[in-house]
């Protein structure tokens, strides 16, 4: 973490449902589109699961959702060994800047090394500068696997 | 890729002086660390000073410094300064991008240049800095 930045003190910890209703308008504030179906989903699949995390921060009052992350270990796919995969991280634009997303980053890798992985991985659209800039300061960098797509018409 | 000779000079000069930002070097100074030559790179470095980069201080000891902020200056800042990538609007389209090859030739360029616009757009100097330190303590945690 650079000095420059104040390291606000959250609670990490795994969501519980009464974090549901949060993480969906939070990722409705952050990306502009709600799915709430998609994360009732997330929800029932992630968590109390092994290798598969949805992890939010608190802020020090006791529900207050500030920001939330979502992975899982995947192993053998493509050939790939054991890898976290972190599908979605978000949190409140009002926050940012404070480290939120560094302490969910690092408390999501801590799980998938409990997990058995050795490495992580994500997905990032070529202009989401605000992901890619964020994670690339985590130490990501280029993998191994490219992604290749076709409009299926 | 390849990027130009100044870009590569500008970027070798701007995180140079941005690893230590209380540090004043002149271009002689950079230019013997990277092996290249100190009149191209004092030009390069009058470009760095327009886009506020560095400063210059003058008179005996002087030098540049590093002026701008790490954190908000992306490697893609830098080299736009100096070149545009997979953009040359300067030369003539060649006469086989008309034909069915030279346009999915472009289309595979253009691929390569959206990516590499990308990652140069989402790597601050920050970013790489801290990069290089980790890599240099993984190396080491590998010797020991």
């Amino acid at each position: 973490m650079n000095s420059e930045t104040r390291f606000l003190k959250v609670n990490i910890r795994s969501a519980i449902v009464d974090d549901l209703q949060k993480i969906i308008n939070l990722d409705a504030e952050v990306t502009g589109l709600e799915k709430k179906e998609y994360w009732e989903d997330r929800f029932d699949r992630f968590t109390e699961r092994d290798g598969r995390h949805l992890i939010v921060a608190e802020s020090m009052t006791p529900g207050d959702v500030l920001g939330f992350i979502v992975g899982e270990v995947r192993a053998w796919e493509f050939g790939s060994r054991p890898c976290g995969w972190i599908f979605a991280i978000g949190v409140d634009p009002e926050q940012r800047i404070q480290g939120i997303g560094e302490q969910l980053y690092n408390a999501m890798c801590e799980a998938f090394k409990s997990d058995g992985a050795s490495a992580v991985r994500t997905m990032i659209a070529r202009e989401d500068q605000l992901n890619m800039s964020f994670f690339r300061a985590q130490g990501m960098m280029g993998g191994p696997f490219i992604e290749l797509e076709k409009p299926l018409d | 890729m390849r990027l130009q000779k100044a870009t590569h000079y500008g970027l070798y000069a701007v995180l140079e002086l941005a690893r230590d930002p209380s540090r004043q070097l002149s271009a002689t100074d950079i230019a013997d660390i990277y092996g290249i030559s100190s009149n191209h790179l004092a030009k390069v470095l009058r470009d760095l000073g327009r886009a506020g980069l560095v400063d210059s201080v003058r008179g005996a000891g002087g030098g540049y410094r590093f002026s701008g902020n790490s954190r908000r200056t992306t490697l893609m800042d830098v080299i736009n300064i100096f070149e545009e990538i997979g953009s040359d609007s300067t030369a003539a389209a060649d006469p086989g991008d008309e034909t069915d090859i030279g346009s999915a030739l472009l289309l595979v360029l253009g691929e390569i240049d959206d990516i590499a616009r990308a990652t140069f757009g989402s790597i601050t100097l920050d970013t790489l800095l801290k990069t290089m330190r980790w890599q240099r303590e993984r190396e080491a945690k590998l010797v020991d």
